[in-house]
């Protein structure tokens, strides 16, 4: 299992928030995820034979937050 | 422009080109009216600003989520089918308009954290081998030599090997008079040489480091969520989906599709929840710039309203070595008692010979001579000589086989004893010269503390100690505390704390977190004082004042009163607002974009009040 912290554009609303946290909870290979709203993060435990970091990324933005850094 | 032109345009030109085409689209439908041109306009602005406000909204229904921005996306589509171009134009550019203020003043909640990574430092000065080099601090290693000159950072936590200089300690206690160190004293990461040279040798580097366990410890702690923010988001989860539901019965009943629409664009929950993330984060921030670090959103709610707090006695209320309260004298002066009393003692090694030579060095400011000859007497104290003269120091048994009859001081001895204080007596064989009182002193600032906690409102005020009845109540009465429960053992301590939480709902412990960390971490909420440099006091306690300065704990409990209160500020106001909105609503004042106006006013507001946590400071204590 591999654990990555993605670095989102400032979060303005906390609905973003359950946002997110509904959509990776729904992702195959994603088994622990936590948005962190004051700080603007992501932290990510998935298995990575089913997902990458890229993969999520992608994600993230597809739901309109843009990705600043992943580490 | 194609649609992934806008999706890349950054926030601010969003604001900019949509408003700029929403106005040229006003003033036209002002001049001509819903020409062609006009709606064209009205439709560009909708959709630079509408775009990622859709995109997101339909992202999240793919998910089944229906949050803000779906409410949005329905209100402007149907202001687009029923011809309310204007309309849609407003609403959308308002909101992005409103998300793009946010982000701005949102930052601004968060800029204490921010600030406080800034005092991060950046290079470190290495004695090696191969002569001076600077490198980052990760790549220091412990048992590196570090040199720091004035106005630069130390990078490491160790002690000081060579040199003196003046450190401002601000990062870590939030203290920011600098202090004097010296050959062998501890120094922190993150503080900064204000005068003077030193080095040092690494103890602990880069991650290891009190500031970046501070930083980190901060970093996780404003995402700890409080219970006001976890029950709001439940709400807002069932809430905005039953907001669609009702709009839409709404509109089957009225048959008034703008009714319905502006109903979608009023009840956005934004204000609400962020309520309390931007008060906590404030609060957070401003704590761990002033040496006071709050392990979350939850402890700040539980330490803001507080009732009863218990504090550890030795070491917290006390200093925790004992030192000399008073001193009588007999026929000589109580400097020569005290002088005399400490060469005699030099000889010893006991506590309370010690607190007798500390006492004396402070106060007579002399180079202490030895005596001339001294014999330790097992359990009652020392005979020596000085200048010729036979002297005894030490407990009653001592002058028990001597001439002296003590009746004549047995009053005062026992009054001192019931005061909680050790009487050390000096004599000779014939005549009594003094009687020194040694305990373990109350700290300066204790009382003020309480004073303090009483007017911030906390009830009831303890201690709990594993010392003896007689010296836990002469602490207790002299600074006038509720209660005192003496002879504890640690899990006595965390029983008394459970039926003091029975009786006044929350109770904080404060304990200096080595002593008493079973209790810190066992109590519903701990706070450690003077944590900076102690490791297990940093992670068992839910708040960590760095300096030793108690005075700091009025100032944390004070601060988080505030931010309690600036939540249901926040919360109230928001709640009005809806409530606001809603009449207007109904009573068909308020159109679409000027609840938009609102509503974005609203969050906004919230924002703001937030920010005034930021300037909480010491001086509004003192009031």
């Amino acid at each position: 299992m591999t654990n990555k912290t993605f670095q989102l554009e400032t979060f303005t609303c906390p609905s973003c928030v359950a946002k997110i946290e509904g959509v990776l909870k729904k992702t195959k290979g994603i088994e622990q995820s936590e948005v962190l709203f004051n700080s603007s993060r992501v932290k990510v435990a998935y298995d990575d034979a089913t997902i990458n970091d890229n993969q999520i990324k992608f994600k993230l933005e597809g739901l309109g937050y843009k990705v600043l850094s992943v580490k | 422009m194609s649609l992934s032109t806008i999706w890349q345009l950054k926030k601010s030109h969003q604001v900019w080109a949509s408003g700029t085409l929403a106005l040229a689209g006003y003033v036209l439908m002002r001049t001509i009216g819903y020409h062609p041109v006009t709606i064209g306009l009205m439709l560009a602005a909708t959709l630079i600003a509408g775009l990622p406000i859709f995109r997101k909204a339909f992202q999240a229904i793919r998910y089944k989520i229906v949050g803000i921005d779906a409410l949005v996306t329905i209100a402007v589509a149907g202001a687009v089918i029923i011809g309310e171009y204007w309309e849609a134009a407003a609403v959308t550019f308002l909101f992005i308009l409103g998300d793009y203020l946010e982000s701005r003043t949102i930052e601004k909640t968060r800029s204490s954290i921010r600030s406080l990574m800034d005092l991060a430092p950046d290079q470190a000065r290495v004695r090696r081998a191969e002569g001076e080099v600077v490198l980052s601090p990760n790549e220091v290693v412990r048992g590196d030599l570090i040199i720091v000159k004035p106005g630069e950072k130390i990078a490491v936590d160790g002690s000081v090997i060579e040199g003196t200089a003046y450190v401002n300690q601000a990062a870590i206690t939030g203290e920011s008079i600098p202090i004097n160190r010296l050959n062998g004293d501890e120094v922190f990461s993150g503080t900064i040489i204000e005068s003077g040279y030193l080095v040092i040798r690494a103890e602990k580097v880069g991650e290891d480091t009190t500031f970046a366990r501070i930083l980190h410890m901060v970093e996780e702690a404003q995402d700890k969520k409080a219970k006001a923010q976890k029950s709001l988001e439940k709400f807002s989860r069932w809430y905005t989906p039953s907001i669609i539901l009702l709009s839409a019965v709404l509109y089957v009943f009225t048959r008034d599709i703008r009714l319905a629409l502006t109903l979608l664009v009023i009840s956005c929950p934004g204000a609400l929840v962020i309520s309390t993330p931007v008060s906590i984060v404030a609060g957070i921030g401003n704590g761990a710039k002033h040496g006071v670090l709050i392990k979350g959103g939850e402890i700040i709610e539980k330490l803001g309203t507080v009732k009863a707090v218990a504090f550890d006695k030795t070491g917290t209320l006390t200093e925790g070595k004992p030192g000399v309260t008073h001193i009588k004298s007999f026929g000589m002066s109580e400097d020569e008692v005290l002088r005399i009393a400490a060469i005699g003692e030099s000889y010893s090694e006991h506590p309370l010979g010690q607190a007798i030579i500390r006492e004396a060095e402070k106060r007579l400011n002399i180079k202490l001579t030895s005596p001339e000859q001294a014999e330790i007497i097992i359990g009652r104290g020392l005979r020596f000589t000085l200048d010729g003269q036979d002297y005894l120091i030490g407990n009653r048994k001592l002058f028990e086989q001597t001439a002296i009859d003590l009746d004549n001081h047995e009053d005062y001895l026992k009054l001192e004893e019931t005061k909680g204080q050790t009487a050390v007596i000096l004599g000779t064989e014939t005549d009594i010269l003094g009687i020194i009182s040694i305990a373990d002193t109350i700290r300066n600032d204790a009382k003020e503390l309480v004073r303090e906690l009483k007017r911030l409102g906390v009830k009831h005020i303890a201690m709990l100690t594993g010392d003896n009845q007689r010296a836990a109540k002469a602490v207790a009465d002299q600074l006038g505390l509720d209660a005192y429960y003496a002879e504890l053992l640690p899990q006595d301590k965390v029983e008394v704390l459970n039926s003091l939480g029975d009786k006044y709902g929350s109770v904080a412990m404060v304990g200096d977190g080595v002593n008493d960390a079973p209790a810190l971490a066992t109590a519903d909420l701990g706070v450690a004082i003077g944590g900076a440099g102690t490791d297990v006091a940093m992670e068992t306690a839910d708040v960590v004042l760095m300096s030793a300065d108690i005075h700091r704990l009025s100032y944390a409990v004070g601060l988080s009163r505030a931010t309690v209160n600036n939540i249901r500020q926040n919360i109230i106001f928001a709640l009005a607002v809806v409530a606001v909105l809603l009449a207007g609503v109904i009573f068909r004042t308020v159109n679409m974009s000027l609840g938009m106006l609102v509503h974005e006013g609203s969050v906004l507001l919230v924002i703001l009040n937030a920010m005034r946590l930021l300037r909480y400071n010491e001086s509004r204590i003192q009031e």
